[in-house]
């Protein structure tokens, strides 16, 4: 759908205000097909609101999200979803009393199509259909290497496989563009290079990945490019490396040299 | 998985043959009356149940469903529609062959709606209402949707009695039987009506009913709309992002359970040869909840068997003059003591006491 320079997901002029409050202020940036972007910066530095317009979960003040050639600001989340966007939340988000296996089952959905009468009546498409996606499914909880607890209750799992079943639901929908709000949250560093990892292979999988983080060697590690916010506002957008050296950036984030 | 469930429904048509034989044996054939009608009831349950359990949206206005269905088929099925034989309506119903003449107990004569085609249009009205109160209703969570679904119920409650149409208080009676199916194989046409000679005909249709409801919305629990349903209940973001168009789904089950109880009411309506304003109350939707709650929010096979057993008891006058209360200590003493269910709250226990020590 997008060309070889076409950007992926295009952001222009994009504001949030919540009343008074500018809680994204006119931004821009564009992510590339295939590549590993970030975005960074402080609490409260509207990362997570970023995410939630992204994914329509929030409606924009003013400008545009393109989204594989089209415009999406405006679109519900789940015909965002459909386009190809699938997501993982900062606050892990499984359904109760559901397996880890029927999650990611879940995350099948806009790769099915059997719909309402079909599952009352129990048609051949939906039953055909509904073994492919079990099929696919327990691959995915394979590639994360949880495939031994397809069958336990999602939401009683450790913390780090609770995130490896979201990844695998967010996986499990095909998508064009991953978003990651905060994957290495509340995991060790041994975890978290685990995540790197991963993070990597996916985007070698041909998956555009797009995440929120706090973990710096995270970021720095993996990252293609990295867009540094704050208060609402773009600060800076570059590679991981000239990023480091950015002294509004070190400044934001090490604080100000009250003496100076 | 499948076998399983299919073994299930095998054993519940067992156990309605079961049933059948065990009032022959003890000689309580009048048992089959109020069975067949805590079957129907239990058909409202079972529908309540996957809209409750698994999507997670309350109702407590299912009766107003089950009075549409019930009192649209009654009336169109007794009032005359001879004055109004020239209105449009009326000349396309006839044209179809719809309508059907006859003679009323005073033998003056009359023409009304075929059953099948009253019942037809009263579910189809129930499907309707629901759809256009389910839009704006079901955006509404938790306390709110109660309170607007309870609204709806009380607003066909008070529109049934106190319109001279649906018979204000006394409802409408004389409702004739209902033809399912003409005599076919020489045993005799499937009627639904509440003649003794009927009795046993009855019960089978009624349970019959009931099974093959079940089997479908076991079909639909385990079915890709089905788990889309249990996840919008657990988180409506996950939901979405995972492409799942949450209103949309919440609408269908919330038609889907319409229809359960407007079947319900057309059939029962037939077979009790009538209906009143109690059935559109609102105590009926709390009992409705409560049976829910009492059978396990995500246990639909819980559901229907406390749906259609307590139902039964109640039908046989077991609670006396305390019916209603009963049912109002039920839901209490079920959200106190056993929030998923009575039966696993059974089903635990003993299994903690058969295995020591095992996990429970």
């Amino acid at each position: 759908m997008s060309g070889g320079n076409e950007p992926l997901l295009a952001l222009r002029g994009v504001h949030k205000r919540f009343g008074g409050l500018h809680a994204v202020n006119d931004i821009d940036f564009a992510v590339a097909p295939g590549s590993i972007k970030a975005v960074i910066g402080p609490n409260g530095a509207g990362k997570t609101t970023l995410f939630n317009l992204i994914a329509g979960n929030l409606p924009v003040t003013a400008g545009t999200i393109t989204f594989r050639g089209q415009e999406i600001q405006g679109k519900k989340t789940h015909q965002i979803a459909r386009l190809g966007m699938a997501r993982t939340f900062q606050n892990i988000k499984l359904f109760h009393g559901m397996t880890a296996l029927e999650c990611v089952m879940v995350g099948r959905h806009v790769q099915s199509r059997s719909g309402f009468f079909s599952g009352l009546f129990n048609l051949p498409q939906s039953w055909k259909e509904e073994r492919a996606i079990r099929a696919r499914a327990m691959e995915l909880l394979d590639f994360l290497q949880i495939a031994d607890l397809a069958e336990a209750e999602a939401t009683s799992l450790a913390f780090g496989q609770q995130r490896a079943v979201e990844m695998a639901r967010a996986l499990a929908a095909e998508p064009q563009l991953l978003l990651l709000d905060e994957p290495a949250a509340g995991l060790n560093i041994y975890e978290t290079a685990e995540v790197a990892r991963l993070i990597a292979t996916i985007r070698d999988m041909g998956i555009t990945v797009l995440l929120v983080e706090h973990d710096m060697s995270l970021v720095m590690d993996i990252s293609d490019e990295i867009v540094v916010l704050s208060f609402g506002a773009k600060l800076a957008e570059d590679t991981p490396a000239k990023i480091q050296q950015n002294a509004e950036v070190i400044k934001i984030y090490l604080g100000e040299d009250d003496a100076g | 998985m499948r076998t399983r469930k299919n073994f299930s429904l095998a054993a519940l048509c067992l156990a309605t043959v079961g049933l059948h034989l065990l009032t022959v044996a003890t000689g309580t054939q009048f048992y089959l009356t109020q069975l067949t009608m805590a079957a129907y009831y239990g058909l409202v349950v079972i529908g309540l149940g996957v809209l409750m359990g698994y999507a997670g949206q309350i109702s407590i206005g299912h009766a107003g469903f089950f009075a549409i269905g019930g009192y649209l088929a009654a009336a169109l099925t007794t009032r005359n529609l001879l004055p109004f034989q020239d209105a449009p309506p009326v000349r396309i119903l006839d044209s179809l062959g719809l309508l059907v003449s006859g003679q009323d107990i005073y033998g003056e004569a009359l023409l009304t709606v075929t059953p099948w085609a009253a019942g037809g249009l009263a579910v189809a009205a129930a499907a309707l209402v629901a759809l256009v109160i389910g839009v704006p209703v079901l955006k509404l969570k938790g306390h709110y949707l109660a309170m607007a679904t309870l609204g709806f119920g009380t607003i066909v409650y008070r529109l049934l009695l106190a319109s001279p149409y649906f018979g204000e208080a006394d409802g409408i009676a004389e409702v004739p039987a209902f033809v399912l199916l003409p005599d076919l194989a020489g045993f005799g046409p499937v009627v639904v009506s509440g003649g003794a000679d009927h009795r046993v005909l009855n019960f089978y249709v009624a349970w019959g009913t009931l099974i093959l409801g079940m089997a479908l919305l076991l079909n639909l629990i385990g079915s890709r709309v089905g788990r889309a349903l249990r996840s919008l209940h657990s988180s409506e973001e996950a939901a979405e992002a995972s492409g799942i168009a949450t209103a949309g789904c919440k609408l269908q089950v919330f038609v889907l359970s319409a229809v359960y109880a407007a079947v319900a009411g057309v059939l029962l309506t037939h077979f009790n040869g009538g209906i009143g304003p109690s059935e559109a109350s609102v105590m009926k939707s709390v009992r409705y909840v409560a049976l829910v709650a009492v059978g396990g929010m995500t246990n639909l096979w819980g559901t229907l068997i406390m749906g259609v057993g307590l139902t039964f008891l109640s039908l046989r006058g077991v609670f006396g003059a305390h019916d209603d209360m009963v049912f109002g200590v039920i839901l209490i003493a079920v959200m106190l003591f056993a929030p998923q269910g009575i039966l696993s709250l059974r089903l635990k226990e003993l299994a903690r006491r058969l295995v020591p020590g095992g996990r429970a």
